[in-house]
């Protein structure tokens, strides 16, 4: 099994964000490692997602019900349908552990979520951590990292 | 000129019996008149004393719409000063915590302050001579709140003279707090774990009538928890036990007939708590550890009596709320009719097992944080609501689910589940403090 060139890993990212924004929610799901996490901290620069509160630390098991609640019938929060658009910098490739099958990116982020006359903008960083499985990329964990982590927020009901 | 200003009639006119004005939810006048008496005439909950363990901690927030520092003196006590500097007005603090060191300084004209508010220099102060200083505002330093007590860590103060002391307007609510603490091997909570912070476009009300609204979850929150159980079924099929985010989700979902009779109790002065009898907190399952931990604290009986207590939300009138079996509590404060910030707070239970305050951080974050499925599903009900009062074809809002004339002579009571007396309670409440002073 050959390694990922840089320009896969930068790719997937790209690819990671596009998926969202066109809401493919079932081939988004699909990237992630069966134990893979998506992790938001509520706290700057926080280490702990076990003993420090976060916005999000998902599993495989909770993101595949939000994907599930955006779709039902008495999803009333999502009538309609938010709407959301990622602007990413170009990812950059922070560590590449081809012995330990591990490949870290960092891409600054802004991120926007719509939905009725509400718009709302946020700026971040993801920090992927991607594996090789049978052959793919698959993200070990997916770090969202708020600017204003720590602000009061308003809904964030889709993905970054 | 108002319509309620200066009209105690006008404000009482508002609750009936059975049903309120919108005016409480939407009016701009009222949500002054709020901010004016029945946040100043009832007791606030400001913080926890384990926010500011050490001697010149300080922890900024607002009672009402006062900016406010809750502060550990040098001799250890707690001290709640309006967030004003009395030379000009400048804000003293502007983070939310910190360490003033021995005294405050204002960054304007380095007037400072000791941590009891205490005026404590003035740079060139001969400047002040014979200029009658000593007869002003500003010489006797920053102005503490009037009234403040230090309940087993949980700080409330209230603004004005009127109203009951601070054992009067509780009461036996106080229970709550109580079990809260209890539940601490050592008897003894600390907040941990951070804040959440969701800002709702609603009225602060909705929100506190929501706690004790049980005839929601199995409607409102079909989406999320029902869909959570959905999805355990088939990822899981026959499992024995329940991914941690489906045992918290799941029990939303239960059928009326569980809401009926886990019971409300009402007491005096618009508090209550939903989950007498049961909750759905009663079937978490046990943090290896914990109980033996407990024992040893307290012997097996005692341990027992804390633990068997599944109350679900108490709701501390006007705007506090404690949810004992999970160690949170919630603060709605109120920016503007149609405004407000809900603040979700943790605790950790002094020496208890790492693994309940993980559940306890697993629940805020799924049902508390501006990314909670659940928390999206009310939001959604609120916001809907504060439109759909603009509706003028019907002003009032109907609070009428097991309404007897009886009630009103009562003032406590463990009544079905699925009423909306608790409610009523609070209106009543609201009325009364609203016009206590005007
Ligand atoms: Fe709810």
């Amino acid at each position: 099994m050959s390694a990922p060139t840089d320009q896969d890993l930068i790719g997937f990212v790209v690819h990671e964000a596009r998926l969202i924004d066109q809401h493919r929610f079932e081939e988004w799901l699909d990237l992630f490692a069966e134990d893979g996490h998506y992790w938001m901290p509520l706290e700057w620069g926080q280490t702990d997602p076990r003993l420090t509160t976060s916005l999000m630390y998902d599993d495989k098991v909770l993101l595949r019900i939000r994907i599930e609640r955006l779709k039902g019938n008495r999803t009333f929060s999502q009538k309609p349908k938010s709407r959301c658009h990622h602007v990413l910098q170009t990812p950059q490739i922070e560590t590449r552990d081809e012995a330990a099958n591990q490949y870290v990116t960092w891409t600054p982020m802004h991120y926007v979520e719509t939905r009725l006359d509400e718009q709302e903008l946020y700026a971040a960083w993801a920090t992927h951590t991607l594996t090789m499985v049978g052959g793919k990329l698959k993200i070990k964990l997916k770090r969202v990292d708020l600017v204003n982590c720590d602000a009061a927020l308003r809904s964030i009901q889709l993905f970054m | 000129m108002g319509r309620y200003k200066n009209n105690a009639k006008a404000v009482h006119d508002l609750v009936r019996e059975t049903e309120v004005h919108r005016d409480v939810y939407i009016d701009q006048e009222v949500f002054d008149l709020e901010m004016d008496h029945l946040f100043a005439n009832t007791w606030i909950y400001v913080g926890h004393d384990s926010q500011i363990p050490n001697v010149g901690d300080y922890y900024g927030t607002t009672i009402g719409r006062q900016p406010v520092l809750m502060v550990r003196h040098s001799d250890g006590a707690v001290h709640v000063l309006y967030n004003r500097c009395p030379h000009k007005g400048t804000r003293i603090t502007i983070d939310t915590c910190g360490n003033a060191g021995k005294f405050f300084r204002c960054p304007y004209h380095a007037w400072s302050f000791r941590t009891d508010g205490s005026l404590l220099a003035i740079p060139l102060r001969k400047g002040y001579e014979n200029t009658g200083l000593d007869q002003s505002e500003a010489v006797k330093g920053i102005a503490h709140v009037k009234h403040m007590k230090n309940y087993r860590g949980f700080v409330f103060a209230k603004m004005s003279d009127s109203g009951p002391g601070f054992e009067d307007y509780f009461g036996e609510s106080l229970s709550t707090i109580d079990n809260m603490v209890d539940r601490s091997p050592a008897g003894r909570l600390e907040i941990a774990g951070g804040v959440l912070r969701y800002m709702h476009n609603c009225n602060w009300k909705m929100l506190v009538e929501n706690l004790t609204d049980t005839c929601h979850p199995m409607a409102a929150h079909e989406a999320s928890a029902g869909t959570a159980i959905e999805v355990w079924k088939k990822m899981a099929p026959g499992a024995n036990t329940k991914h941690p985010a489906v045992e918290i989700y799941a029990p939303f979902m239960s059928p009326y007939e569980f809401f009926e009779k886990m019971g409300i109790r009402i007491w005096r002065n618009g508090h209550g708590h939903t989950g007498v009898h049961h909750s759905i907190h009663s079937d978490y399952s046990a943090i290896p550890g914990y109980f033996d931990n407990m024992v040893a604290a307290y012997g097996e009986t005692r341990a027992k009596a804390i633990l068997d207590e599944n109350r679900h939300n108490t709701s501390y009138f006007p705007n506090f709320t404690v949810k004992g079996p999970i160690q949170s509590i919630r603060l709605f404060k109120p920016l503007a009719p149609d405004k407000t910030l809900a603040e979700s707070w943790t605790f950790r239970l002094v020496d208890a097992p790492d693994a309940l305050l993980e559940r306890t951080l697993t629940y805020n974050r799924l049902v508390n944080a501006p990314t909670s499925i659940l928390g999206h599903d009310d939001l959604e009900m609120y916001e809907r609501a504060q439109e759909g009062l603009h509706v003028d074809a019907n002003p009032w809002v109907n609070i009428q689910r097991l309404y007897d004339p009886a009630e009103l002579e009562q003032e406590t009571a463990v009544i079905n589940g699925t009423s909306e007396w608790q409610m009523r309670n609070q209106f009543r409440a609201w009325s009364k403090f609203m016009t206590l002073s005007m």
